[in-house]
């Protein structure tokens, strides 16, 4: 699960939340007494219609402003590592 | 502690100007800030060059509103265009938003004074801003306890005389806790009130971003100032938007429900329950009736919360890829032990627990039996409300069962401090308004009175706030 959710832990990280989330989890297992065959699931709270707006172009910010917080960045591109190594990936 | 219309009305009579009013602001944080640790980072520059904004406004006659001049923080969850705001979390450390939320622009607009912006539980995961990235703010009524959380620092802030108001962001009781718990007032809209714009994201189905502050009147201001529809969230309703009108309505006739499932929650202390008691027989005496009501599957909320809440979350910190803002582990020789060791890095206890209790929700296979499942009983717990409302306007409990807690004391037991949000996070499951006002103490710490509403009703709760806040301060 942690490398789903790609949280690069250690054996013994992995230990120490495995105990407390399988406690969690003993808690929310609880929601199997309630019956909710003929309930439907919420998809939202407050009951609201979907907003249209007129396809118009609008302020946005510049290349250099969404790029000014990048850990890397070059010619206006994000710079990643690359995908592909031949160490330990 | 001054209040907003009191300042307001010495600026306005030009009896202090907004410079020397942040000079005093800035000099009380200085002598509180050992003590309470609020901030994560002061914005003393801005704030001065706001405060002689609002000084020339009112020097030569300009538009100038009950917020102009009036000194305030932001909790690091909100976007402020050039100021480093980080979520609590070490994976933004550096970050500076190149855009405004809307609740901050709105509040520039109507003539703010930023002074900084306030610790809080790292990406609002927690109940007493011990989770934080960067260190534990501390309850100015005793420093050994906690000042609740997440809007820990913003609580502790306004209960410490360091802002007149600070903004909080609410998803399971984030701004009623910490208020409750610090001895002010702190008010969650109805959901979509106020836009989430600019609100580095939670959980997005019960995010809503609120004030808390020291008086009623005080909350009813800002969220004014906050409120209404904004193109930017799609969640953000075209409602009228007047919190003030009725503010000094009282509750005479007014039926106040009484949730018996919420005096019976584990863990409720007797001297909260007795306060809360006693808050409730003085409302019943300036006129209002008190009914009992149910809300039967509050038992089942908390579980709940805690799978559509992490399942949001998982989703929304997958934008932190070390790509686009944060840090990076430059040590990473490709791109995906960049993401783990960046995540791994940046991401502290409560927000790992977070992102993989919502992975393995969502995961296949799992998605009915937790997911959905959690959705079907969100619709319980909103018809539970619906019903209780049939009965009367107002619902009302402690906000929070216990006051504030030691330092330390729930860290290692991540249930036990989920246990803290129980009565508030009904309220963000069913997407209702709700506000705690201080009611008292309990063996000397504060304890809040949370008022819940129908959708929309935000006034009402105000009013009721407002009418307790009136007796009490009465007796």
């Amino acid at each position: 699960m942690a490398l789903l959710a790609r949280l690069g832990l250690e054996p013994a990280e992995e230990e120490f939340y495995a105990a407390q989330l399988g406690g969690i989890l003993a808690h929310i297992d609880r929601l199997r007494e309630v019956d909710t065959e003929a309930i439907p699931p919420t998809a939202q709270v407050v009951p609201l219609a979907n907003r249209l707006r007129q396809d118009e172009p609008l302020p946005r910010l510049s290349p250099e402003e969404a790029l000014a917080n990048a850990p890397e960045a070059r010619d206006g591109y994000f710079v990643v590592k690359a995908i592909q190594d031949s160490g330990d990936a | 502690m001054a209040t907003i219309s009191e300042l307001h009305d010495r600026l306005s009579r030009r009896e202090i100007s907004a410079s020397e009013l942040l000079d005093q602001q800035l000099a009380r944080i200085e002598e509180q800030e050992p003590r309470v640790h609020a901030y994560l980072r002061l914005t003393a520059e801005l704030a001065r060059a706001q405060a002689q904004a609002a000084d020339r406004l009112f020097r030569e006659g300009g538009p100038v509103g009950p917020l102009t001049g009036i000194p305030a923080a932001v909790k690091d969850v909100l976007s402020v265009q050039g100021v480093e705001v980080t979520a609590g979390s070490k994976i933004l450390a550096g970050y500076r938003p190149p855009f405004d939320a809307t609740a901050v622009a709105r509040l520039k607009a109507a003539g703010l004074v930023l002074v900084g912006i306030t610790n809080c539980d790292e990406f609002a995961m927690g109940s007493s801003t011990e989770n934080s990235g960067y260190f534990v703010t501390r309850n100015p009524h005793d420093p050994q306890r906690v000042p609740g959380g997440s809007s820990g620092g913003s609580a502790a802030a306004v209960a410490a005389g360091e802002a007149v108001y600070a903004l909080g962001t609410d998803t399971g009781g984030s701004i009623r806790q910490p208020a409750a718990l610090c001895g002010v007032v702190g008010m969650k809209p109805t959901y979509g009130r106020v836009s989430r714009y600019g609100l580095i994201a939670f959980a997005s189905s019960l995010d809503q971003v609120g004030p808390l502050t020291c008086s009623v009147e005080d909350a009813a201001l800002v969220l004014e100032a906050m409120a209404g529809v904004d193109a930017r969230d799609a969640t953000s309703a075209d409602r009228p938007v007047d919190f003030l009108s009725e503010l000094e309505a009282g509750v005479e006739g007014l039926r106040l429900g009484v949730p018996r499932e919420y005096f019976q929650v584990e863990g409720l202390e007797p001297g909260v329950r007795s306060a809360v008691q006693e808050a409730l027989r003085r409302l019943e005496r300036a006129g209002a009736e008190l009914v009992d009501v149910e809300l039967p599957h509050t038992d089942y909320g908390l579980a709940a919360y805690y799978i559509i809440a992490p399942a949001e979350c998982s989703s929304n910190l997958a934008r932190m890829d070390s790509v686009r803002f944060g840090i990076r582990d430059e040590s990473a020789p490709n791109l995906f032990q960049s993401y783990l060791r960046t995540r791994r890095a940046g991401f502290g206890p409560e927000v790992r627990r977070r992102v993989m209790l919502g992975t393995y929700a969502l995961s296949s296979g799992y998605y009915d039996a937790y997911y959905l499942k959690a959705q079907k009983i969100r619709t319980l717990i909103a018809q539970d409300f619906q019903h209780a409302f049939r009965d009367c306007d107002a619902i009302v409990s402690a906000t929070a069962p216990t006051v504030a807690f030691q330092i330390g004391a729930k860290v290692d037991d991540p249930f036990s401090m989920y246990l803290n949000d129980v009565l508030t996070l009904g309220g963000n499951l069913a997407g209702l308004p709700g506000i705690s006002v201080p009611c008292g103490t309990s063996g000397g710490l504060p304890v809040g009175l949370q008022v819940l509403t129908p959708h929309w009703q935000d006034a009402r709760a105000l009013r009721v706030a407002r009418a307790y806040e009136m007796v009490r301060d009465a007796a």
